[in-house]
C-alpha cells in the first residue's frame, strides 16, 4: 500500500466524540416540537493535526452541518467536541471568538460568501481588523501579501468582487480564511461550484497552501474524484451517520460498506474502458427526520439482511485504521 | 446518410445587447444520426445550452436569435420555419429535459395533469385516454406507484423522482430526438446513475436520438457515440467518444482531461491546470479563441482564427498544429499537447 506516513505521529487537532446536531420541526399555532431532524446524529471521529480530512455523502447526509457544527457556528446537541486540546462545546462567545483565529471557513459559492458592497481589500481585511486591530496601513500591506499569496492581482484590491470571476473570487475567500494564519480549515464544497479547468488550479492552491502554512483541512465534498486527490483520510456519511472512515487509497480501492461501494461505483469515470457494471442503489435518501430502523442504510442495501433492520451497526474498527459501521461488512 | 436525423451548419446565435450583437456560438457544424448519443461537452460559458435552445428555437424567447446557418432537421431548416410550425415540432418530434428538474414542472398542477397536457395538445387524445397514459409514461420512466404519484404535487417527489417525471413529459409524444441539458448536475451520484441508466435504456427501447449536454466527462465518457467539446461559441473538437478520450487532440480538450482529478496513482500530486480563465463573450479573444491559454499557442495562433483539420476521418479539431495534417498520409504526426 502507498500511504505516505509521516515522521512524527501528528496529534489529534479535531476530536469529537458522539457529536450530535438536531434540529426541532416545529408544527401548529403553538409551534410545538413534533419532531426532530438528525442531521448529525452520534459522529465520532479525530482529524490530525497536519492532514486532510475527506468527508462524503449525498446531499441531506449531514456533512456541511458537521462542519459547522465542528466551528460551532451551530450549537451542537450533543456529544464531545475538542479543539486543539480545548473543549468547545463549554466555551462562551467571547472565548470562541477568540479560537476562531484558529479555525476558518471556505464556503462553496464565491458569488454569495462575498459581500457584494465591499472592497475586495476590505474583505480579506476584515478579519485582520477584528482580530488584529491592525492600522488600515498594516491591513494593506498584509492584503497584498495574502493577495499575491493567493495567485491574485493584488493591485485590484480596489474592486468589487462582481468583477472578479468565479475561480478568482474563490481565492479571494481562500486568502480571507487564510487571514489570521489558522490551523485548521473547513472547506465546505470549496471547488465544486468551479469548471474543471479553473477547479484544478483551485485545488492545486488548497495543497500548496497547506504545505506551506502547515494547515489541516475539513475537506467537504459531493464530488468524489475532488475528495479522492486530496484527501489523506475520508470518512462516508449517509443520514447523519459515518458508515465508514479509512486510508483514501485503501478506501477507495476496497470499501468495505455497501454503502461506499454503490457511491463509488456510481462515479462516472472520464475513460471509455471504465464503461462497467455499476451498483445502482434504488430509491432516494430517506428522510432524516425519520430514519429507517437498524442500519439506516438497510432500506437501499443490495446485502440487507433481517439483523439490518432490527440492529444497529457501531462504527468499529475492522482493520487497523479503518473503521465500518456495517454486520456484514464487504470483502 | 439515410439515418441521419439532424445536421447543423454554421449555426451562429447571437443575443443583442448595448454593446450591439454577441455571439454566443459561431459557425457550429454538428450532425446525429438516428439512435446515437453526441455529448455536447464544454465549461460555463462555451455556448453549449445556446446550441441546444437554437435547434429548438427556444432561445428566441431568451432574447437571442440564430444569425446565420441551417438546423435540418427531417429535412426541414428549424432555422427559417415559423413560431407556429415550429410548436408542432417541439415536444412532439423534438423534446428536451433541463437541469433542474423542480423548476421545471409546475408546482400547482398535479404531475399526471403536466404529462397529460403534452399527449392532450400533440396528440389529440381525451382526458381520460391521456391521464391512463401519463400512468403508462410514468411507469414506464421507473416510477413506483404510478397511479398514485400521477395524483401528486412535484414537491412530494424528491429531485431524483422530479427529474423521471420531467423524461416522462418529454417521452410522452415519442419523440425522435431528445436534448437533455446537464439532466444530472443538480442530482447525487447515485441518482445521477439511475437517471443515465435510464436514458441509456429508453435511447434503446424507443430508438431515440440523445444531444447529452454536460460538464463532466466521465458522464460524456458514459453515454456518448461522438463528443464534441466546445470553448467561447466555437467547436473546437468533434469526434467518436473513443477518439476523443483516447486520441483528444485539441490542447484545450487535453487540457481538460488532464485536469480531471482522482484518477489512479495521482493523489496528492500537483494537478495539471490550463492557465487563465474561460473569456466572457464580449471579450472573445483574436484568432483562436483559446490561444491566451494554450501551451502550444504560435503567431498564427493570435492572428487567424483556425478551420477545423481532420485528425482522423472521422475526429476534427480546430486548431492549426494539426494543418500539415493529411489524413491520407501515413505518416501522421500526432500532437499531444501538456507532453
Amino acid at each position: 500500500m502507498s500511504i505516505v506516513t509521516k515522521e512524527t505521529p501528528a496529534k489529534d487537532l479535531v476530536e469529537i466524540k458522539n457529536l450530535k446536531k438536531y434540529f426541532p420541526i416545529r408544527k401548529g399555532i403553538l409551534n410545538r416540537t413534533v419532531g426532530h431532524v438528525k442531521a448529525v446524529d452520534g459522529v465520532s471521529l479525530t482529524i490530525k493535526q497536519g492532514e486532510t480530512f475527506g468527508l462524503v455523502g449525498e446531499s441531506g447526509c449531514g456533512k456541511s452541518t458537521l462542519g459547522r457544527v465542528i466551528l460551532q457556528l451551530q450549537h451542537a446537541t450533543g456529544g464531545e467536541l475538542h479543539f486543539d486540546g480545548q473543549d468547545l462545546l463549554t466555551m462562551n462567545s467571547r472565548e470562541l471568538r477568540a479560537l476562531r483565529e484558529e479555525m476558518q471557513i471556505i464556503f462553496q459559492d464565491p458569488f454569495g460568501s462575498l459581500n457584494p458592497r465591499f472592497h475586495v481589500r476590505n474583505i480579506i481585511g476584515e478579519p485582520l481588523r477584528i482580530h488584529r486591530g491592525m492600522s488600515s496601513n498594516e491591513i494593506d500591506r498584509e492584503v497584498v501579501r495574502l493577495m499575491e499569496l493567493v495567485g491574485l492581482d493584488a493591485s485590484r484590491r480596489n474592486r468589487y468582487p462582481h468583477e472578479f470571476s468565479g475561480g478568482q473570487r474563490q481565492r479571494i475567500g481562500i486568502a480571507r480564511a487564510i487571514a489570521l494564519n489558522p490551523k485548521f480549515i473547513v472547506a465546505d464544497e470549496a471547488v465544486s461550484a468551479l469548471d474543471v479547468s479553473v477547479q484544478s488550479q483551485v485545488i492545486n492552491l488548497l495543497m500548496r497552501l497547506q504545505k506551506d502554512l502547515g494547515l489541516t483541512y475539513l475537506f467537504i465534498a459531493h464530488g468524489l474524484n475532488v475528495v479522492r486527490h486530496i484527501s489523506d483520510r475520508v470518512g462516508v456519511m449517509y443520514l447523519g451517520k459515518l458508515v465508514e472512515v479509512g486510508e483514501t487509497e485503501s478506501l477507495f480501492a476496497k470499501p468495505l460498506h455497501p454503502y461506499t461501494a454503490a457511491l463509488l461505483s456510481a462515479i462516472p469515470k472520464p475513460r471509455i474502458s471504465d464503461r462497467r457494471e455499476r451498483i445502482v442503489l434504488q430509491g432516494d435518501v430517506p428522510s432524516p427526520a425519520n430514519p429507517p430502523s437498524g442500519c439506516r442504510f438497510h432500506t437501499r442495501c443490495p446485502f440487507a439482511q433481517s439483523k439490518c433492520s432490527e440492529v444497529e451497526p457501531q462504527l468499529t474498527e475492522v482493520v487497523p485504521g479503518r473503521q465500518v459501521a456495517c454486520h456484514y461488512p464487504l470483502g | 446518410m439515410a439515418g441521419r436525423i439532424l445536421q447543423i451548419r454554421d449555426l451562429t446565435t447571437g443575443f443583442v445587447t448595448e454593446k450591439g450583437i454577441v455571439k454566443a456560438t459561431d459557425k457550429v457544424s454538428l450532425q446525429l444520426e438516428k439512435g446515437q448519443t453526441l455529448c455536447l461537452v464544454g465549461e460555463s460559458g462555451s455556448g453549449k445550452s445556446v446550441t441546444a435552445l437554437s435547434i429548438m428555437r427556444l432561445i428566441d424567447y431568451a432574447g437571442g436569435m440564430v444569425l446565420e446557418g441551417s438546423i435540418e432537421f427531417h429535412g426541414k431548416d428549424l432555422a427559417q420555419i415559423g413560431q407556429d410550425e415550429l410548436r408542432k415540432i417541439r415536444g412532439d418530434k423534438i423534446a428536451m429535459i433541463f437541469q433542474d428538474p423542480m423548476s421545471a414542472l409546475n408546482p400547482v398542477f398535479t404531475i399526471g395533469d403536466q404529462i397529460a397536457e403534452s399527449l392532450r395538445l400533440h396528440r389529440g387524445l381525451s382526458d381520460s385516454a391521456a391521464w391512463k397514459e401519463a400512468v403508462e409514461l410514468l411507469r414506464l420512466v421507473g416510477i413506483p406507484d404510478p397511479a398514485l404519484r400521477a395524483k401528486q404535487y412535484s414537491h412530494e417527489l424528491s429531485g431524483g423522482m422530479c427529474q423521471r417525471v420531467v423524461i416522462a413529459i418529454a417521452l410522452a409524444c415519442r419523440p425522435d430526438l431528445l436534448i437533455a441539458d446537464e439532466p444530472t448536475t443538480a442530482l447525487d451520484v447515485t441518482v445521477q446513475a439511475q437517471i443515465l441508466d435510464l436514458l441509456r435504456n429508453l435511447k434503446d427501447e424507443l430508438g431515440m436520438s440523445i444531444i447529452l449536454i454536460t460538464h463532466d466527462m466521465g458522464v460524456a465518457a458514459e453515454m456518448a457515440d461522438r463528443i464534441a467539446v466546445m470553448y467561447a461559441g466555437v467547436i473546437v473538437e468533434e469526434g467518436t467518444v473513443q477518439e476523443i478520450f483516447n486520441n483528444p487532440s485539441h490542447p484545450y480538450t487535453v487540457g481538460l482531461l488532464q485536469s480531471i482529478p482522482g484518477l489512479d496513482g495521482d493523489r496528492g500530486k500537483e494537478l495539471f491546470t490550463i492557465q487563465g480563465s474561460i473569456p466572457g463573450l464580449g471579450q472573445i479573444p483574436t484568432g483562436c479563441r483559446f490561444h491566451p491559454r494554450c501551451p502550444h499557442a504560435m503567431d498564427i495562433c493570435r492572428s487567424q482564427e483556425p478551420s477545423d483539420y481532420w485528425i482522423t476521418q472521422d475526429h476534427r479539431a480546430a486548431c492549426w498544429l494539426f494543418e500539415d495534417n493529411k489524413v491520407n498520409k501515413s505518416n501522421q504526426r500526432k500532437v499531444k499537447g501538456g507532453v
